[in-house]
């Protein structure tokens, strides 16, 4: 329904329902347009933010980095000159645009997505099909409205059972990241269903769609159910009265058929995963908080070359536990794991307790509206009084292109997807992903610590 | 060092000529290509002199990016998943704006791949003991001019033939200089308007809310 043509080549060019954009890929793509002397396509379509490089302490303007106060405000610039809806800072709709999207309503079930940021993804939670797009495609967009998309092919993800107390879908993605690994999803989409699938929150949804494309997919996304519409009904932009019922018919219609044919099937029981964290440098390097470290010489051979690499790198040692691994940084953010639900559960492990001594510890909500949501149920003053830094909206130390940022060898317990060398601001530092509740536990306890030990003393 | 505008590919990609390195390892991710603090500009201008910049401080001058012999080669042979990680296109960029043309190697990821597309740079690939032999080849007789011929699909020299491969799709944009997808996307005007029509939440799902209850 989105296909606008064929295209030399093979692939398909498809029309994009939105486009989104923030101010570290797009400049360089407005720039080009302006030298084809092109304008934008559909100013409507697209909507603009500010996360990547905005600072967590101080927002005022002009920002201390010329740098970052030269790109916010190119972006400034070219969405005025455009005329492309951007919601900058203290608009009350700021924040990562994976976070801002959905909450806004703007992300619907059955539309095209993209976005120059990989995590993109995120959006297939509500049974749209979003793309992560490189700056020249950025260019595309903009110009066209369209995308040229190879073919995928589809493998099933079925989820089966429960996730337990203490395991999150953090924990879920993680797992599966690690058994398919980080290439196993190159040339799919992954379908998420099941019965597992169905049980989960849309934010839960958000958190594994978002991580889908660390484990090599294209997009991952879940189809459209009750549970999607009663998250998407009264937002700002989701359809109203008579158009709601119409919308929800055609979403309705978007399931995949039951006996649809898929390229590929993998099966998960969700009550058999436990606390799920990296230990190496890439996502696929996971492992439950009470195995021991792998010895690379079980290891295949095509992982072993990059498990060496990880134990030099992380200064680990196979065969030991992962647990017990003393942190300098904890950090609780990010598209993954930024929204009200994962601030919540790292709020009930930090409640009555205190971030360990030498442990810094912050928190940044992933929107202005998040921010808010967590104001109103006192979690901001919650975990001040437990030690944690309470900080202003934006991507933050997921790619540390602002001042926050690891030192040194510094080693990170962290909410966010990538766990790359040099990822978190240090070129020798260090990131352990996890739940933001591990985060949480991890702040509280100064080291890796299985949050269900918590949780049992808290109940 | 100001590289030319002209200099980058354009129209019709058949051939990449010069010489060529190895830049070993599995799994080299967009963070390593170009470290994040280097996305913070508004042009991919100066992309080219920090290219692995995190990479060359730790091995001092010793990175294949830095050797001397190295300088002014056009034809990288990497391993397998080169690429892997973000979308940024400001990696392709900044191994462009370096001075590669075209890259060989195990696997690419994927995003990477059609970035590096979208700038007229072929990725081809062959099966791992072809490049380890590709890479031995390259480091040994670092001053041959090797020639990466998309239409015979084969890196060509004094040295050795091998065969590679191109994606079909790919290799036929680059052959009739149709990599330059924006210009094609534009054309199909009428198209994507008539495409527009039959989209539901473009025209059925209007939201007839008082303006006030949807302002921002
Ligand atoms: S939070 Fe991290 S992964 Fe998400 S959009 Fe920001 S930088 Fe990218």
């Amino acid at each position: 329904m989105h296909r606008v043509a064929n295209l030399p080549g093979g692939s398909t060019q498809l029309f994009v329902g939105l486009h989104l954009i923030h101010e570290v890929t797009s400049p360089q793509a407005f720039a080009a347009l302006k030298d084809k002397g092109l304008q934008v396509k559909c100013p409507e379509q697209t909507v603009a933010t500010v996360d990547h490089i905005v600072p967590t302490i101080n927002q005022k303007r002009p920002f201390p980095d010329p740098l970052a106060e030269e790109m916010i405000s190119t972006l400034e610039k070219n969405c005025k000159t455009y005329g492309i809806k951007m919601h900058g800072i203290g608009s009350g709709n700021q924040g990562i645009v994976h976070v801002i999207a959905p909450e806004l309503g703007l992300t619907q079930p059955g539309m095209t997505v993209a976005c120059g940021d990989s995590h993109t993804s995120t959006h297939g939670a509500f049974g749209a099909i979003a793309f992560g797009i490189g700056t020249s495609q950025v260019r595309d967009v903009l110009a066209s409205q369209s995308l040229a998309i190879n073919k995928l092919k589809v493998r099933r993800i079925w989820l089966d059972g429960q996730l337990n107390a203490g395991v999150y879908a953090k924990d879920l993605i993680l797992h599966v990241i690690r058994t398919l690994g980080v290439k196993g999803g190159v040339g799919y989409a992954y379908e998420f269903a099941g019965p597992g699938a169905t049980s989960l929150s849309m934010e839960e949804r958000m958190t594994i769609c978002n991580m889908a494309i660390e484990g090599g997919a294209r997009c991952g996304y879940f189809n459209p159910d009750e549970v999607t519409f009663e998250y998407l009904e009264g937002r700002i932009h989701s359809p109203y009265g008579e158009a709601w019922n119409r919308a929800v018919n055609w979403w309705e219609s978007l399931r995949s058929d039951p006996k649809a044919h898929f390229d590929d099937e993998v099966r998960f029981d969700m009550s058999k995963i436990n606390p799920t964290i990296t230990w190496g440098i890439t996502p696929g390097q996971g492992i439950s908080i009470d195995e021991p470290l792998p010895s690379p010489s079980l290891l295949q051979c095509s992982d072993r070359l990059i498990a060496e690499e990880a134990y030099l790198y992380m200064g680990l040692k196979p065969g030991t536990k992962i647990a017990g691994v003393p942190i300098d940084v904890c950090f609780i953010g990010s598209c993954t794991n930024g929204r009200i639900s994962d601030l919540q559960a790292a709020a009930e492990i930090a409640k009555n307790r205190q971030v360990a001594k030498g442990v810094k510890a912050f928190v940044v909500p992933g929107s202005e509206h998040v921010a808010q949501a967590a104001k109103d149920q006192g979690l901001d003053i919650l975990f001040r009084k437990a030690g944690f830094e309470w900080r202003e909206p934006g991507c933050s130390m997921c790619l540390a292109m602002n001042a926050d940022r690891l030192e040194g060898d510094q080693i990170s317990a962290s909410s966010s997807n990538r766990n790359f060398k040099g990822r978190q601001g240090s070129a020798k530092g260090r990131t352990l992903l996890m739940s933001p509740a591990m985060v949480a536990a991890a702040a509280v306890t100064g080291k890796v610590t299985d949050v269900r030990t918590l949780l049992k003393t808290n109940s | 060092m100001v590289l030319q505008n002209s200099n980058f590919p354009i129209g019709v990609v058949n051939q990449v000529i010069g010489r060529s390195f190895a830049l070993k390892g599995d799994d080299i991710d967009t963070d390593r290509i170009i470290p994040a603090r280097f996305l913070k500009c508004v042009s991919f201008e100066s992309l080219g002199k920090s290219v692995f910049a995190d990479d060359r401080i730790q091995l001092n001058g010793l990175h294949p990016f830095d050797l001397p012999q190295n300088q002014g080669s056009k034809i990288l042979i990497v391993n397998e998943n080169f690429g892997c990680g973000s979308s940024r296109e400001h990696a392709p960029q900044a191994l462009m704006r370096w001075g590669i043309r075209a890259i060989i190697g195990q696997s690419f990821a994927e995003i990477f791949y059609g970035n590096c597309l979208a700038l007229g740079i072929p990725c081809a690939t062959s099966s791992i003991s072809t490049i380890q032999e590709i890479q031995e080849s390259v480091t040994m007789k670092y001053e041959q001019i090797y020639n990466l011929d998309l239409q015979k699909e084969s890196l060509i020299s004094p040295a050795g033939n091998w065969r590679i491969k191109l994606e079909q799709g790919p290799r036929e944009m680059l052959l009739n200089g149709s990599w330059d997808v924006t210009s094609q996307l534009i054309s199909k005007n009428k198209e994507l308007q008539n495409a527009k029509l039959n989209i539901p939440y473009l025209n059925n799902f209007n939201i007839d809310a008082k303006p006030k209850e949807r302002s921002y």
